[in-house]
C-alpha cells in the first residue's frame, strides 16, 4: 500500500483517473469551443480561430454591418463620480453667493423660490452642478435657464453648487395636514419595473445625482415628471427617470408631486 | 472514546445557536413579504435580515458542524486523542470572533450586501473581515485534519485509513481549496474598496472568483451528510456498509469534480465565454456520478439491514426496516429530499433550461430543499448520534426525535414545493416586496402563504431539536461505550494507494481548476476599464 508508486503510468488508478479526466476535458472543450460555435451560421465568424476566440470570451469588435445606435438628441456630458463637483471651501461658497445675485429674482433671496421655479437651498451640490452643465450643453432645454448659463464657467458652476448646497433647507410650503406616503414613493411598482422613489431620492436610500425633492413646488415636480414621461426632458443618465415616469399613471404623478411638495 | 468532548460540544452549540436565530429570521422574511403581512415600508430591513440569515446559514452553521464533526471523527476513527487541541480551540475562537465581527455591522444595517457580497455593493469592512476570520478559523481545522491523518499514517503504514477519516479529510481539502476563490475576492478586491483604498471594483472578475467558491462550498456543506450516510447509518440501523472502496471513490470524485464547475452560477453573465460555460456544464453533469454511487451504495446497505432483520422477497426487506429508529427516518427523508432537489438541480445545470428559472424563487426553493432539507436533517442525525458520547448522558427522547424529524421533512416540503412553483411562474428572488394586488401575480399569493406555513412548521421543528439536545444534557448518566462507525460487508485489509491518500485526487482538482478557471481569470484581469464605481451600502444619507 505505502510501497505502491502512485504517480506512474503503470499504476492503473493513476492512468485511468488522469486519462478519463483529460479525455472529458478535451472532448468538452472541442464541443464547447469548436463544434457548438460553428453550428451557429448567423454568428458570422471569420473562421475557426475566430469562433474559438469568441467562445473563450475574448472581446470582439462589433461587425461593421451593425452601426452603433446614437440618440438623435443631445445627451448629458456629465460623468458622475465622488470627485464631482469638487471642494466646497468657504471661498468657493463666497464666490457662489456673489454669482447667485443673478439668480435671486427667480430662485429666491436664499434659494427658496416664491414662484414655481425650483428651490435650490440645500439642494445636493452634485445635482445643481449637473443641471447647470446640462443647461449649458443643451442636454436639458429651458428657454429661461438656457441663456443664463452660457457665460458660466465650470468653476462658476462649482461655486454656485457649493453655495446653494450650503444654504439651509427650509420648508417652503406648510400644508395643514401631513399626507400619508403614497405607495409609488414607498414601494414603487415592481410589476412595472418602477423602483421606489425613496430608494434614490432619499429616506430609504440616496443615489448620487438624484435631486432633493422635498418642499419643491408641486407644479414644478409635475411638470418635470411629465417632461420625463414625454421625453421632452432627456438629460437623465441611462434614462433612469424617463423609464420611471413613462410607467407612471397621471394619478401617481400627481400623488408623488403633492407628497414631496408637502414634505419639510 | 472521545477525548475533546468540550471542544466538539462548543462547536455544535455555537452552530445550533446561529442556526436557531437564523431560522427565525428566515420565517420572518417569508412572512413579511407574503400577502399575510403589510409591507414593512423599507426594504433595507429585509436585506439586513437576508444578509444575516444567509451568512449564518451558509458560512457559520455548516462550517462549525463540519469542524466539530471532523474532530469527533478524528478521535473516534483513529482511536487516539486529537493532536493540536489548543490549535483547535484557537480555530474555534477565530470562527466565534469572526461571527461576532460580521454580525454587528450587519445588524446595524451597515453591510446589507447579502452573503454573496454582490460587488459593486460595498458595506462595512468589518463584515468582510468577520467572514475572513471564520474562514481562517476553518483553515486551522483543515491543517489539523491533515496533521492528524499523516501522523496516524506514519504510525500505521500498513492499515487502510479508516473510511470516516478518509472522507473527513477529503472534505477538508475540498474546503481549503474552494475557499481560496472567495478569499482572493475579499482580500484583493472587496476589502481594499471597503477600506476606502480604491473607489472602483471589477465586479465581473469578482463574480468569477466567487463562483470558484460557490459551487464546492455546497459540497463542503454536504460532506458531513455523506459521511453520516456511509459511516453512521448502516451501523445505526443494524446493517453493513455495502462497499468500502465505492465510498472512497465517491469522496475522491467529489474532490475532483465539485470544484471546477462554479461557472454554472454565471450562465447569465456576459464576462465569461460560452465555451467555458459549456465545459463547466459538462463537469457539473459529472458531479451527479458520486451522488448516484452514494444513493446506490446506501440503498444497498439499507437492504442488507432489512435482510439481516429477517426481511424477505423483493419488497419485504423494506417493511422489516427499523422505522421507529430516528436514524432510519432521517436517512429516508434525506434521500427523498435529495431526490427532488437533485431533479431540480438537473434543470439548473442545463445551460438552456437554466435561463427560465435563473434568479427566480425556484433557486431559493431548490437550495432550501437540498441544503436546508437533505443536508441539515442529517446534521440533526449526527448530533443525535454523537450526543450521548459527548455528554455522557442518555439521549432517549425518541418520540420527540421522531416528531422533530417528521416535522422538518413535512415543513421543508410545504415550504419548498410552492417556492419552486412560484419560481416557474417567474417570481424573482431576493426581492423585498411583491405587489399581490397586481392581477398578474395575485394567483401566487396562495403559494406564498403555503410557504409561510411550511416555514412555521420548520421553526417548531428547530425548537424541538434544541429541546431534545438540552434534555440530553439533563438526562441520567450512562456509559456510552466506544463510538463506532459502520463496518463494511467486506471490510478491506488493504486498499490501493490511490484510495488511501489524496495525492492523485488533489492533483486532478488543481489541474482542472487551472484548465477551467485559468484562462477566464487571466483574461479578465488583463482587460482595462472593466471596473465600476463602488456603491456604498449603509453610507450616511
Ligand atoms: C428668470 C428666472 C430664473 C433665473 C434668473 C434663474 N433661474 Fe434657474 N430656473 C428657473 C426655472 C423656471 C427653472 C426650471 C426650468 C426647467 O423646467 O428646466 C430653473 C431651473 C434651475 C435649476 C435646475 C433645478 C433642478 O432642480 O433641476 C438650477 C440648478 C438653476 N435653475 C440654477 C440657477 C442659477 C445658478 C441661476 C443664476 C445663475 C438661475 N438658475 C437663474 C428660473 C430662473
Ligand atoms: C433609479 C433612481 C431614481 C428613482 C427610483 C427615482 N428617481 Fe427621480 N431622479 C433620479 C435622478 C438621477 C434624477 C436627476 C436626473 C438628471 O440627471 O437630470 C431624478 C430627477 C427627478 C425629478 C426632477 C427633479 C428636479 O429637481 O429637476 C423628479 C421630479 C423626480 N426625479 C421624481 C421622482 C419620482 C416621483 C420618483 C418615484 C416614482 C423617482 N423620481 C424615482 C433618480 C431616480
Ligand atoms: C424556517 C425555515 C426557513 C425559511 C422560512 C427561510 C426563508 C428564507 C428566505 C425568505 C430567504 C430569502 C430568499 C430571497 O430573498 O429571495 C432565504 C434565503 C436563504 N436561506 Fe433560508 N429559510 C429557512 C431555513 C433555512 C435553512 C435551514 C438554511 C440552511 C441551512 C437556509 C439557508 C438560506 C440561504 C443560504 C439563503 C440565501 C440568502 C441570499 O439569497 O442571499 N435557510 N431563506
Ligand atoms: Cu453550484
Amino acid at each position: 500500500m505505502s510501497s505502491e508508486r502512485l504517480f506512474s503510468l503503470r499504476n492503473r488508478w493513476f492512468a485511468t483517473a488522469a486519462g478519463v479526466t483529460a479525455l472529458i476535458a478535451v472532448a468538452s472543450a472541442t464541443v464547447g469551443f469548436v463544434w457548438l460555435p460553428l453550428l451557429q451560421p448567423t454568428a458570422g465568424f471569420a473562421g475557426l480561430w475566430d469562433a474559438i476566440c469568441s467562445a473563450a470570451g475574448l472581446v470582439r469588435a462589433v461587425p461593421v454591418a451593425e452601426p452603433v445606435v446614437q440618440a438623435n438628441y443631445k445627451t448629458t456630458n456629465v460623468n458622475l463620480s465622488s470627485k464631482v463637483p469638487g471642494n466646497s471651501s468657504a471661498i468657493s461658497i463666497g464666490r457662489g453667493a456673489t454669482l447667485a445675485m443673478q439668480c435671486t429674482m427667480c430662485h429666491g433671496a436664499r434659494g427658496l423660490s416664491e414662484a414655481d421655479s425650483p428651490n435650490l437651498a440645500g439642494q445636493y451640490a452634485l445635482a445643481i452642478f449637473k443641471q447647470l452643465q446640462d443647461y449649458k450643453s443643451g442636454a436639458r432645454i429651458s428657454a429661461i435657464m438656457g441663456p443664463r448659463v452660457v457665460t458660466l464657467t465650470d468653476q462658476d458652476m462649482h461655486d454656485l453648487a457649493a453655495y446653494y448646497a450650503y444654504l439651509p433647507r427650509l420648508p417652503a410650503y406648510h400644508p395643514a395636514t401631513a399626507r400619508p406616503t403614497p405607495r409609488i414613493v414607498e414601494s414603487g411598482a415592481p410589476m412595472r419595473n418602477i423602483a421606489p422613489c425613496a430608494s434614490c431620492h432619499g429616506s430609504i436610500d440616496y443615489k448620487g445625482g438624484s435631486p432633493w425633492l422635498e418642499g419643491e413646488s408641486p407644479v414644478y415636480l409635475m411638470t418635470q415628471l411629465n417632461a420625463f414621461a414625454s421625453g421632452a426632458r432627456h438629460n437623465d443618465i441611462s434614462q433612469q427617470m424617463r423609464n420611471i415616469a413613462r410607467g407612471m399613471s397621471p394619478a401617481e404623478i400627481e400623488a408623488a408631486a403633492l407628497y414631496y411638495a408637502s414634505q419639510p | 472514546m472521545l477525548h475533546s468532548r468540550r471542544l466538539i460540544l462548543a462547536h455544535f452549540w455555537l452552530a445550533f445557536a446561529g442556526f436557531g436565530v437564523a431560522l427565525i429570521l428566515g420565517e420572518w422574511q417569508m412572512f413579511i413579504r407574503s400577502p399575510l403581512s403589510a409591507w414593512i415600508g423599507n426594504p433595507e430591513w429585509y436585506y439586513r435580515s437576508v444578509t444575516a440569515h444567509g451568512t449564518a446559514m451558509a458560512y457559520v452553521f455548516p462550517t462549525l458542524v463540519a469542524m466539530g464533526f471532523g474532530y469527533a471523527i478524528t478521535e473516534a476513527a483513529l482511536k487516539r486523542p486529537l493532536i493540536g487541541g489548543n490549535w483547535a480551540w484557537a480555530g474555534f475562537a477565530l470562527v466565534a470572533a469572526g461571527t461576532v465581527t460580521a454580525v454587528i455591522p450587519v445588524s446595524l444595517g451597515l453591510a446589507s450586501v447579502l452573503y454573496t457580497f454582490y460587488p459593486p455593493m460595498i458595506g462595512s469592512p468589518f463584515y468582510y473581515i468577520g467572514v475572513v476570520l471564520v474562514v481562517a478559523g476553518s483553515w486551522i481545522w483543515v491543517a489539523l485534519m491533515s496533521v492528524n491523518l499523516y501522523t496516524w499514517k506514519r504510525a500505521n503504514p500498513d492499515t487502510p485509513v479508516p473510511l470516516a477519516m478518509f472522507a473527513n479529510v477529503a472534505g477538508s481539502y475540498l474546503w481549503a481549496w474552494t475557499a481560496v476563490g472567495a478569499a482572493i475576492e475579499l482580500l484583493f478586491q472587496i476589502l481594499p474598496a471597503a477600506l476606502g483604498l480604491t473607489t472602483t471594483i471589477d465586479a465581473g472578475l469578482a463574480r468569477v472568483f466567487f463562483s470558484w467558491t460557490l459551487h464546492a462550498i455546497v459540497y463542503f456543506w454536504l460532506m458531513p451528510t455523506y459521511i453520516a450516510y456511509y459511516t453512521i447509518i448502516p451501523r445505526a440501523i443494524g446493517g453493513r456498509l455495502f462497499s468500502d472502496p465505492m465510498a472512497r471513490i465517491s469522496f475522491a470524485l467529489f474532490l475532483v469534480v465539485a470544484m471546477p464547475i462554479g461557472v454554472h452560477h454565471l450562465f447569465a453573465d456576459p464576462q465569461v465565454g460560452a465555451g467555458f460555460k459549456f465545459m463547466h456544464s459538462v463537469f457539473t453533469a459529472l458531479v451527479a456520478l458520486p451522488t448516484l454511487l452514494t444513493v446506490f451504495t446506501i440503498c444497498a446497505s439499507v437492504e442488507i439491514a432489512g435482510r439481516l432483520r429477517g426481511g424477505k422477497g423483493v419488497f419485504g426487506w423494506i417493511t422489516a426496516l427499523p422505522w421507529r429508529n430516528p436514524m432510519m427516518l432521517a436517512v429516508t427523508f434525506s434521500f427523498v429530499m435529495l431526490g427532488f432537489g437533485g431533479a431540480g438541480g438537473l434543470i439548473n445545470m442545463s445551460y438552456q433550461l437554466d435561463a427560465s428559472i435563473h434568479n427566480t424563487q425556484w433557486i431559493t426553493g431548490h437550495f432550501h430543499l437540498i441544503f436546508g432539507g437533505a443536508i441539515v436533517i442529517m446534521y440533526f442525525a449526527i448530533a443525535y448520534d454523537l450526543w450521548p458520547h459527548l455528554t455522557g448522558k442518555a439521549l432517549d427522547s425518541f418520540r420527540m426525535m421522531r416528531i422533530q424529524l417528521w416535522s422538518w421533512f413535512v415543513g421543508m416540503i410545504v415550504l419548498t414545493f410552492p417556492w419552486h412553483y412560484v419560481g416557474i411562474l417567474g417570481m424573482p428572488r431576493r426581492m423585498a416586496f411583491y405587489d399581490y394586488t397586481d392581477p398578474a401575480i395575485a394567483p401566487q399569493a396562495v403559494s406564498v402563504i403555503a410557504s409561510v406555513i411550511g416555514g412555521a412548521i420548520l421553526v417548531v421543528s428547530g425548537a424541538l431539536f434544541v429541546a431534545v439536545l438540552v434534555r440530553g444534557h439533563m438526562a441520567v448518566r450512562v456509559e456510552p461505550g466506544e463510538y463506532r462507525f459502520s463496518v463494511a460487508a467486506h471490510q478491506p485489509a488493504r486498499v490501493p494507494a490511490a484510495l488511501n491518500g489524496f495525492g492523485l485526487w488533489v492533483s486532478l482538482m488543481l489541474a482542472l481548476t487551472v484548465i477551467n478557471y485559468g484562462f477566464p481569470i487571466v483574461h479578465l484581469m488583463s482587460l482595462r476599464n472593466t471596473s465600476v464605481p463602488v456603491v456604498w451600502i449603509g453610507a450616511p444619507r
